[in-house]
């Protein structure tokens, strides 16, 4: 898919979990959001897109897609 | 004309809880307190002769008819006007009343015509029963004075006081002649309707019914509702269709299958023909009322664009080819199988319908998830009330409205914003303005001037008028206001509300740039309206939101949903009547097919895909394994389409082609796809992209289940055969067969038994209980075996209410120098949705092209005339309309509907979306317009390439009607 169209749907979601005052609780909100309502071929590609540097992301987009990333591998783990 | 299977009792309803009891004609009867003498006799079964009387309205006393005698009392009172009384003795006939009667009669009748054989009313006529019911046997004034019945006086002069028939309206006929000035129609208008076109002009004999200032219906401000076509007791005001057909013969009662209000009909008929749909007293959601779609624009349904057969093709520029419904539903399973081979089983999906039953929606996405093996289920709630989906599940746990319609009358506060109820859901929005006549306050955010900030007897007490796209800081300095200035309901928050998230909203919302006077540039409204505002809703008593797709249909359409339940959650506004936060549901079946699991992530009754037990449920009453990742939506689908990973699509009652935003996008995902199967009424945009395509059934000739605005479930009924010999349910269920995976239900009310024993809000629900109570509103379970008005009552849903923080992120979609104007989108009265339906009905004569509204200032600065073509262009594409110079809009921002697919609305609207659910932002686009002389490059394509589809269409008929 559009990789700059999904970038911008994570950053349009990091910009709502910006308000929180807990900076990790932001972080949980977004990969949670990410985790729950994307497609798994869309959350592959926006993680191939982190790992390939990840442009376009913002720095909490970022942490989020990290986070999301790290909550998969553990899932698969278990 | 009422019903022709109602009883009329004459007066409304009273609803004291107070009974009296007195004595009519030696009968106790016990009623309400404040009900009428003719209504408490009615109920007796003592029906007394009335004409001016009729409970659509209230008592008016003006034909002297229904007099009757009351023991101490003096003279003749009128039986409709007066309330009963402890102990009161009545009598309803005897000789003097007979003859007082039969002297009204008699002057009735001189100035009527005698043709009752030939006439329409014939069979139902009130004056005609009321003749025989007194026993009139001779009119002694004979017929030959003054009148209004001849078109000429006997001596050869033209009758000054004869009007002759107003047939302009496409529906109804106006023939005075017939009029006995009862004013059943002028009351119907102003209570019923609340638009006040009627009235009755000039005094004494000259007295007469007129539209407006005695214009012709089509050019007053009637809105062609009907409601004066009911009320009349004779045949003054008709239906054309029982001018052209005769008496109906049965009557079935149904759903209205256009907006969310889900109005009940009676479709009154002969044999399978439809005379007229007569809006249903006994309905919950409208009590009697219908507008001009419900009770007029059904001729769609018989229209001949209604496709019948099922057709299939290669490719998109190939003839239409009719095969039989084995040879279509094997090529669909086949291709779909085939595609599933070649790209995997994520490579197909389906989209279910808000047009289509719960029943069938449901098994939609059963086919999609257990035959198809997926998720790749989507529905048109995508791109409208998603975010209610989402922002009420957050804030206070259910995913639904949180009031039943009526609670508007115990309502004080109505808060309306992003919603138009007189044009999009006009029955509610008639309900709304009768309890803003009874004195409730209004409160209107809306960029635009809509009619109910100033309609009659109503005006609103705040009109916001704020810049598209400010929704979210609207209602943060709406709740800064509430904070800060001690408004909050604390004990209501303390008992009801998350103490935590409460705490830290209200730290959030209190910080000064939150304000009215810091936000109030960016919302363009002045800060004191704002606090004035803020005020009323938090202190003027039961306060009431009522939202709608000016509120969801932005970048931040969620968070102004949890901004909404915010802002009730502080003010207590929930869990009672007279309160709430309703979302208004554009489409008849929106919260239906959210209800059935219509969303890629969540099973039916709002369940994640996820939850272990819950997806155990399905697989065990379904029988295969179920797959646990969430699957595509709607606008991922076209970008996997795009990607070549998403090739098969079934598309049951929708076209994305013209609804969804960005439409070249979305054409051409469509072209990527290898087989698109649309199921539909008519060949719609969308078909024309499609390889199968597998004709739809109408509301009428189904059976099934709708569920309105306010979670009401009601019974779509069967009136006549389907067209194309299967009902929808049944096609989705022939492809389940044939992909392999069985379902064999015999009846719509199998569907529904299923959905009860695996959804929790459904449990008790089932036809039988429908029928039982006329309509139940879910959750129906254990605790609410009747179903249940109103939501959150003693605790929330989720247990206790969250308040969640909405930070306002201003949209990404901004003016500039190049698209200095922002276009906004909605609808109008007249047309509905993608206008499939009522495009094809006389409504057009209200609205028969799309327009771009756009204020007098910036008209003028760009040489813009009413009426000129305007182009109409965004960074996404560029149309043509023609221009509407209104007032109503404020500067910087033009409107237009998008009922018309050759106007390409959705052709400038962008990609942007909710963060949250990826609900488009239809309602904010950012454009240029210029005058043109000719319709946009994307216009002149897309008129080549419909008629070319046309052509391809009429090409397979053709070969169909030469086949031996």
């Amino acid at each position: 898919m559009n990789i700059e169209h999904l970038t911008t749907m994570v950053n349009d979601i990091s910009h709502y979990f910006a308000a929180e005052p807990d900076h990790d609780a932001a972080v949980q909100g977004i990969a949670d959001h990410l985790r729950k309502f994307w497609d798994p071929v869309m959350r592959k590609q926006i993680l191939a897109h982190l790992e390939a540097g990840g442009e376009g992301l913002e720095p909490l987009s970022r942490e989020a897609v990290e986070r999301l990333g790290v909550m998969q591998k553990s899932e698969a783990a278990a | 004309m009422l019903s022709i299977v109602e009883i009329d009792r004459g007066t409304p309803k009273a609803t004291s809880k107070k009974t009296v009891s007195l004595d009519i004609d030696g009968r106790t009867v016990t009623v309400p307190e404040g009900t009428s003498v003719m209504r408490a006799a009615a109920q007796a079964g003592i029906h007394i002769p009335k004409l001016c009387a009729t409970e659509m309205v209230d008592a008016f006393g003006s034909c002297r008819l229904c007099l009757v005698e009351i023991e101490g009392r003096k003279g003749y009172p009128a039986s409709c006007t007066t309330p009963v009384a402890e102990g009161m003795k009545v009598v309803t006939q005897n000789e003097k009343l007979g003859h007082l009667r039969r002297g009204v009669m008699e002057l009735y009748i001189s100035d009527h015509p005698l043709d009752c054989l030939t006439c329409p009313a014939n069979g139902h006529c009130e004056l005609q029963d009321m003749a025989g019911v007194v026993g009139l046997r001779e009119v002694r004034y004979g017929y030959d004075g003054e009148n209004h019945v001849y078109a000429q006086t006997k001596d050869g002069e033209a009758n000054p006081r004869f009007v002759a028939k107003d047939e302009s309206n496409p529906y109804f006929a106006f023939d005075p002649s017939k009029c006995i000035v009862c004013s059943r129609c002028v009351r119907a208008c102003d209570e019923v309707q609340g638009t006040f076109a009627l009235t009755i002009q000039g005094r004494g004999f000259d007295s007469k019914v007129a539209a407006s200032q005695d214009d012709r219906f089509l050019d007053s401000e009637c809105v062609s509702c009907g409601a004066c076509v009911q009320a009349c007791p004779t045949a003054t005001l008709s239906e054309k269709s029982l001018i052209d057909k005769g008496q109906a013969e049965h009557s079935v009662v149904t759903t209205c299958a256009y907006c969310g209000v889900g109005c009940s009909f009676r479709a009154e008929m002969k044999g399978e023909d439809i005379v007229r749909m007569v809006p249903d007293m006994d309905g919950k959601a409208n009590h009697g009322h219908s507008c001009v779609k419900g009770r007029f624009a059904i001729g769609y349904a018989t229209h001949p664009d209604r496709i019948t057969t099922p057709m299939i093709r290669e490719k998109i520029t190939d003839p239409w080819r009719v095969v039989s419904w084995e040879q279509a539903i094997d090529h669909v399973a086949s291709e779909f199988k085939r595609i599933q081979k070649q790209h995997g089983k994520f490579a197909v999906g389906g989209i279910t319908s808000s047009r289509c039953t719960n029943e069938e929606t449901y098994l939609v996405q059963k086919l999609v998830r257990a035959a198809f093996g997926n998720n790749n289920v989507d529905t048109c709630a995508r791109v409208c009330h998603s975010p209610t989906g989402y922002g009420l599940k957050s804030t206070l746990g259910e995913s639904a409205g949180t009031q039943d319609f009526d609670s508007i009358e115990q309502t004080d506060v109505v808060l309306v914003m992003g919603s138009n109820p007189t044009d999009a859901h006009p029955v509610f929005g008639s309900k709304m303005k009768q309890r803003l006549r009874q004195g409730a306050k209004l409160i209107v955010i809306d960029p635009r001037g809509i009619d109910l900030v100033r309609t009659p007897h109503v005006q609103a007490d705040f009109h916001l008028k704020l810049r598209p796209g400010t929704n979210v800081a609207m209602l943060n300095a709406l709740a800064h206001v509430i904070v800060t200035e001690g408004l909050v309901d604390e004990a209501f928050v303390a008992e009801r509300c998350e103490k935590a998230a409460f705490d830290k909203w209200r730290a959030f919302i209190a910080e000064e740039r939150n304000s009215p006077e810091a936000q109030a540039a960016e919302l363009g409204v002045p800060a004191e309206q704002v606090r004035g505002a803020a005020r009323l809703y938090a202190t003027g008593g039961n306060a009431a939101i009522y939202y709608g797709l000016g509120v969801t249909e932005h970048a931040q359409g969620s968070t102004a949903v949890m901004g909404i339940a915010n802002l009730a959650m502080a003010t207590g506004n929930l869990g009672r009547e007279g309160v709430g936060v309703n979302p208004m549901r554009g489409q008849n079946n929106v919260q239906g097919s959210c209800d059935m699991g219509s969303f890629p992530h969540e099973f039916p009754g709002y369940r994640h895909v996820g939850d272990a037990e819950v997806r155990a449920d399905f697989e065990n009453a379904w029988g295969v394994p179920l797959h646990d990742e969430p699957g595509l939506r709607i606008p991922n689908m076209f970008e996997a389409a795009l990607d070549g990973s998403f090739l098969g699509l079934y598309v049951e009652g929708e076209d994305i082609a013209q609804s969804d935003p960005n439409t070249q996008h979305v054409t051409a995902a469509l072209q990527a796809m290898e087989c698109i199967v649309v199921q539909d009424l008519f060949l719609n945009e969308t078909a024309k992209y499609a390889h199968v395509f597998l004709p739809g059934t109408s509301f009428l000739e189904k059976d099934g289940t709708f569920t309105n605005a306010e979670r009401r479930v009601s019974r779509v009924r069967k009136v006549m055969e389907p067209r194309c010999r299967y009902a929808d349910w049944e096609v989705t269920q022939l492809l389940s067969n044939a992909m392999g995976y069985p379902m064999h239900y015999a009846h719509p009310s199998e569907i529904m038994d299923e959905i009860a024993r695996l959804t929790p809000t459904f449990t008790n629900m089932s036809f039988d209980k429908i029928d039982q109570l006329g309509s139940v509103q879910w959750p129906c379970n254990d605790e609410h075996p009747d179903g249940t008005p109103v939501m959150h009552v003693g605790e929330f849903v989720r247990g206790q209410g969250r308040f969640m923080l909405t930070e306002y992120v201003p949209t990404s979609e901004k003016v500039n120098a190049k698209h200095p104007l922002i276009l906004t989108t909605g609808r109008i009265l007249s047309q509905y949705n993608v206008g499939a339906q009522t495009r094809r009905t006389a409504n057009v004569m209200w609205h028969d092209e799309d327009l771009l509204e756009i204020h007098p200032h910036d008209a003028d600065e760009r040489g813009i005339r009413d009426g000129d073509w305007v182009g109409i262009e965004s960074r996404a594409g560029d149309t043509v309309l023609r221009a509407k110079i209104a007032e109503r809009m404020q500067p910087g921002v033009v409107y237009t509907t998008f009922h018309f697919p050759g106007s390409g609305a959705n052709v400038i609207t962008t990609e942007n979306s909710d963060w949250a659910t990826n609900c488009p932002e239809y309602k904010v686009t950012a454009v240029q317009v210029t005058r043109v002389e000719q319709p946009s490059a994307w216009q002149q394509r897309h008129e080549a390439f419909s008629e070319r589809q046309r052509e391809l269409l009429e090409q397979s008929r053709h070969a169909a009607a030469d086949a031996p």
